[in-house]
């Protein structure tokens, strides 16, 4: 079987295969990091310093989480575009609890804290139970049922704020959650990474995580194989409306106010992060690690963009570009790993 | 007819189609080593092996659906290059494929049609595409509503409009890829009558099969393929099938059908007067006992399938009684079924069956890791697991033994074994196999034989189902016929014979 009709292979056919196996394994992430280090070290000498680099982790936390989410419910062979919007009704319910214990008993700090962050990570959280009873139990197609659900979610959010940002929660909230830190390392880095560490451990340690990938690998080798599909749907959205949550009100600490208009990029932010870490559109593929990868490469475009004064409107077509260029070359990966087989 | 020296179709000496040195590389497999073969006008020429032996690549480079990498296609003694499926389509080469290429929401009529539409000043001419279309499923002698929406036709009926499909355009080559495999005896034969035609008017046929019977049935030549190369080109009626299995495989298997001794025990499975809602079984009756193999044969869509569906919870029950090891289980769900032992193998493996993309290791273990020992409190352990797969993959013979590989990268027989595998990653007291051998060659169909021999002895209850009747004849220790829903006979021990079968498998005057 494996005799290979081969003639010596040149140092250039070599290179070529090389790279093809690079990005059969790992996707078309090391490529576009690799242009995207290249051409930003190149306009501006700050891209590569140590702080800006910490700077390019620091605010890629928010979208990490989400993309952690998002990917969840990509694997199950589904997505979730209401992101955004849990991102802000959490924030938005998360101020209003955390300013109104806090007006009503001025030294309890940390009550206020404590009630207000659970007020918001429920609220964001039943969002996510919405579109899970919505998929699961009525059979409503996630991109129907996740698009009507942010409009929803959004409308409720900025029906209760007015559109105003919420004021009023205690300044050690700030303080803390969005720029405090640890042997110093940011407290948001450090939520980031026990999430992403935690979801590590759900996909690849525990049963759920398995039918995640089972679900959206076949939905009917997975039923016959004893799995109750729609509980594990359930708990996709579930899972994801309860990580978008976190962010939100990590995102809030940050701005110091709720605010119902944060998060509106998140939907496409994410699936293109978790898209060009290499999570399959079509469900049963997707690694922890890449995604986090994605996630942090579009970081990095953003602040490369920044330093480079590139304007913001500009910027969002660099995104949308750099997402369907994901997808194409996620064809064309799937099309190579075809010509492979035997 | 013209003379010898003008290259027309009907000259039995020009090859119709001819390969010479065909090689095809794929990344680190060489599919085909220097390949030579040669069609005639008005034969059917056989490709014969084992899964994985380059039939498939032969067939695709033919078809236009890929490119050799070196040598030379000759279309009647001219090379040409078959860039596309549509450039060969051209020069008179059709290809039905496994793979379906019908639009499901499409009706029979708009599929045969497809981007070949009848039109009338530039609109769609209903009338035509009807006329035309009865036209050609007449000439084939199909009886399939032109009108009927593909989607809902049972897999056979599908299969025949992909057939009827490569007929539109009148090919002088016509590629066939097991196109008996979901077919049932009497659609067989109207295929067998088809090709006689069309070999009487000049077409050349390249037929693809892993059935011994179909070679001599309607094959004149026969050319072996293993690994790549051909190693032999034969008169195909004049070549016994043990000769043609052992070029095949390089070895000599000398049995396919195990010998399994018949030693029942108690009475696993009792089916009393099931319907199901769609009315797909009616009041059928059937009992399975431990360390017996019974089959169920009968034409597609005579409900064998269904019935086995409807007992494992995946049809609705409208009335009946179904008992495993003497518990009433009527309508419980799959998975409650699963937990009780009780283990339905679905035919069709891609579509219901194994998730392509993931490893065989993740595949075989699904329905394993809800339990100890490879639960361990929240977590999973991976040990246990791979201890698991390595020990079924050890048992249903896979090779090459790489649990990590993405299943969709086996061959069709190799992908057979893993869903085998599966079947044993928990306790299991009644196993239905529902068409265990669709699409696997010669050399894993007597592995899967084995393989369903030894559970038999080692005391497992068995239901067999299948349209391949020498298989159900071969294994069953007992056997039902069904038409359309109901149990039409039981036969047992010596009374299990073609002839006796078949008699039940149509409609029965004053019956």
């Amino acid at each position: 079987m494996n005799q290979v009709a081969e003639l010596p292979p040149t140092t250039a056919t070599r290179a070529v295969r090389l790279t093809q196996r690079l990005f059969v394994r790992m996707g078309v992430l090391p490529f576009l990091l690799l242009v995207a280090v290249i051409v930003f070290t190149a306009i501006s000498d700050h891209f590569l310093s140590t702080q800006n680099l910490i700077n390019v982790v620091r605010q890629s936390v928010y979208l990490t989480i989400v993309s952690l989410a998002q990917m969840l419910a990509l694997l199950t062979g589904g997505f979730d575009l209401s992101v955004g919007t849990i991102v802000a009704l959490t924030s938005v319910v998360g101020a209003a609890a955390m300013a109104a214990v806090s007006a009503a008993s001025p030294d309890s700090v940390w009550l206020a804290i404590t009630l207000g962050c659970l007020a918001g990570i429920v609220a964001g959280t039943l969002v996510g139970v919405t579109n899970g009873v919505g998929v699961a139990v009525f059979n409503v197609s996630p991109f129907m049922m996740t698009l009507g659900i942010a409009s929803v979610g959004f409308g409720i959010a900025l029906y209760m704020t007015g559109g105003v940002p919420v004021y009023g929660m205690p300044p050690e909230f700030g303080r803390v959650f969005g720029f405090g830190r640890v042997a110093g390392v940011p407290v948001p880095v450090i939520v980031a990474i026990l999430i992403a560490a935690l979801t590590w451990v759900l996909v690849n340690r525990t049963a759920l995580g398995r039918y995640f990938y089972a679900v959206g690998g076949n939905v009917k080798a997975a039923h016959l194989s004893g799995i109750s599909t729609r509980w594990t749907l359930f708990i996709t959205y579930t899972l994801c409306g309860l990580l978008s949550a976190v962010c939100g009100m990590l995102l809030t600490a940050r701005l110091e106010t709720g605010e119902a208009n944060i998060g509106a990029s998140m939907p496409l932010e994410s699936i293109a992060a978790c898209v060009i870490g290499g999570v399959s559109l079509r469900g049963g593929v997707g690694r922890v690690g890449n995604v986090v990868l994605g996630a942090l490469f579009i970081g990095l475009v953003q602040n490369g963009m920044n330093l480079a004064k590139i304007e913001s409107y500009l910027q969002t077509v660099v995104l949308g570009s750099l997402l369907i260029l994901a997808v194409i070359a996620d064809q064309l990966r799937l099309r190579l790993i075809a010509s492979m087989r035997d | 007819m013209q003379p010898q020296s003008t290259n027309s179709v009907a000259d039995p000496v020009l090859a119709l189609v001819e390969c010479r040195e065909i090689v095809k590389q794929y990344p680190g497999v060489l599919a085909l080593d220097h390949v030579d073969f040669q069609l005639r006008g008005g034969e059917v020429h056989v490709l014969f092996g084992e899964n994985g032996a380059g039939k498939s690549t032969l067939i695709s480079l033919l078809a236009g659906a890929q490119e050799p990498t070196s040598g030379q296609i000759l279309v009647r003694g001219e090379p040409v290059q078959l860039g596309s499926v549509h450039r060969a389509r051209q020069l008179g080469i059709s290809a039905v494929f496994q793979e379906f290429s019908l639009v499901p929401q499409l009706t029979v009529e708009e599929n045969l049609f497809l981007g070949a539409e009848p039109r009338r000043r530039g609109f769609l001419d209903a009338k035509a595409l009807r006329r035309e279309a009865k036209a050609i499923l007449a000439r084939l002698g199909f009886a399939l509503d032109p009108a009927q929406t593909v989607q809902h036709l049972p897999r056979a009926e599908q299969q025949m409009v992909e057939i009827a499909k490569a007929f539109r355009t009148q090919p002088s080559v016509l590629i066939l890829d097991e196109p008996t495999a979901s077919l049932t005896q009497s659609e067989a034969e109207q295929l067998f009558a088809l090709i006689k035609v069309i070999t009487a008017q000049g077409v050349g046929v390249i037929y693809i099969t892993h059935r011994m019977s179909e070679i001599r049935r309607v094959g004149d030549r026969v050319t072996v393929l293993r690994d790549g190369h051909v190693v032999a080109t034969l008169d195909a009626k004049a070549t016994s099938d043990s000769r043609l299995v052992e070029l095949m495989t390089g070895r000599v298997i000398t049995e396919i059908y195990p010998v399994v001794p018949h030693a029942p025990k108690e009475t696993v499975l009792e089916v009393d007067h099931l319907t199901s809602v769609s009315s797909s079984v009616r009041g059928a009756s059937i009992n399975v006992r431990a360390g017996e193999i019974v089959g169920i044969a009968g034409l597609i869509g005579s409900g064998k399938s269904e019935l086995a569906r409807t007992c494992f919870g995946l049809e609705r029950t409208s009335s009946g009684t179904v008992r495993l090891c003497g518990e009433d289980v009527t309508g419980l769900s799959s998975q409650a079924m699963l937990r009780k032992g009780f283990f339905y193998l679905p035919p069709d493996r891609r579509e219901e069956g194994l998730m392509t993309m993931r490893s065989c290791r993740e595949n075989i273990a699904l329905s394993a890791i809800a339990r100890k020992p490879i639960r361990r409190g929240p977590f999973l352990s991976v040990d246990q697991e791979q201890e698991l797969v390595r020990r079924l993959i050890d048992r249903v013979n896979l090779q090459p033994a790489r649990p990590e590989r993405d299943v969709g990268h086996f061959s069709g027989g190799n992908q057979q074994k893993v869903l085998l595998a599966k079947s044993l990653a928990h306790p299991v007291r009644l196993f239905v196999f529902d068409e265990p051998t669709v699409g696997v060659d010669v050399a894993t169909r007597a592995a899967i034989y084995r393989f369903i021999a030894e559970l038999c002895a080692e005391g497992a209850a068995i239901l067999l189902i299948s349209s391949d009747l020498p298989e159900v004849l071969h294994m069953s220790h007992r056997l039902y016929v069904m038409y359309r829903g109901r149990i039409q006979a039981e036969f047992s021990g010596d009374d299990i014979s073609e002839q006796n079968v078949l008699s039940y498998f149509f409609e029965r005057e004053a019956a």
